[in-house]
């Protein structure tokens, strides 16, 4: 039986690597891929938790992040061809329009 | 090692090397093809977890539904090879140690505290938890179950009009 805090210790690890690459990544659909790691990430701590107390609730929410991170990927993925539409690129130091 | 234990150590070594290569890759479609073998090994971790119902979710709707879309974008919008400029300091020389710091200092909490010491619970007596799921999500959770019908659809919308070339 692997220890439940190998499995901690992973998301947490991989959580981490999606912040790294949310910060260094300058192309926008990128950043959006390392958002969708950090939620599996969260999602590996919640099953885990889910199966460290003998509970099923985790589960359902790990359900429910998975079905509100579709509805983000479609959202968001029409915002970047909007972006991509009018700045006619995908680099987000062109998004500047909020910069002082 | 047990056969469970070396199984953990590949399928987490494979999801963590996916993680460093959608950070190293310059070409979107190489990062969406990495973020996907993550996806695809944290499936079979939920499997050694016993989570039979959320593995076959994580493939047909992480690595299939949404994964497909993020590639059919990036070969619509034609995204290239990430143009090299010159990164915000603050992210140069801020971002890896504090991203290293972050992680480090989860992994610290996680292993100080008392939940991940406690030996794990032995699975749940009754019907099997796919079928248990099922309840659970039917019966305690059936009003934000059904919530999420009406986000989908206020997401779809959104999409569509977003996307649309003149509204």
């Amino acid at each position: 039986m692997v220890p439940i805090s190998y499995y901690l210790v992973l998301s947490a690890v991989l959580f981490g690597l999606g912040v790294v690459a949310f910060v260094f990544k300058r192309n926008i659909i990128t950043i959006f891929m390392a958002i969708e790691l950090m939620l599996n990430a969260v999602n590996l701590a919640f099953v885990a938790f889910s199966r460290a107390l003998g509970q099923l609730q985790g589960q359902v929410f790990v359900f429910f992040v998975i079905v509100v991170a579709a509805a983000e990927a479609a959202v968001g993925l029409a915002i970047i061809i909007l972006i991509a539409r009018n700045r006619q690129s995908l680099n987000v130091e062109r998004v500047d329009l909020l910069k002082l | 090692m047990s056969a469970e234990l070396a199984l953990f150590l590949l399928l987490a070594a494979l999801a963590v090397a996916g993680a460093v290569s959608l950070i190293l890759q310059r070409h979107p479609i190489h990062s969406a093809l990495s973020l996907i073998v993550v996806m695809v090994s944290l499936a079979g971790l939920y499997l050694l977890l016993g989570a039979e119902f959320i593995a076959a979710v994580q493939i047909i709707v992480y690595a299939g539904a949404i994964m497909v879309l993020f590639v059919l974008v990036i070969m619509l919008l034609n995204a290239g090879v990430e143009e090299r400029t010159n990164l915000s300091r603050m992210a140069q020389y801020a971002g890896l140690p504090l991203g290293i710091f972050l992680m480090v200092l989860l992994a610290y909490a996680i292993g100080r505290s008392t939940v991940s010491q406690a030996p794990p619970a032995a699975a749940a007596a009754g019907p099997a938890p796919t079928k248990a799921l099922a309840m659970m999500l039917f019966q305690d959770f059936v009003f934000p179950f059904e919530l999420t019908s009406i986000l989908i659809l206020i997401a779809i919308l959104g999409a569509l009009v977003l996307a649309k070339r003149e509204i």
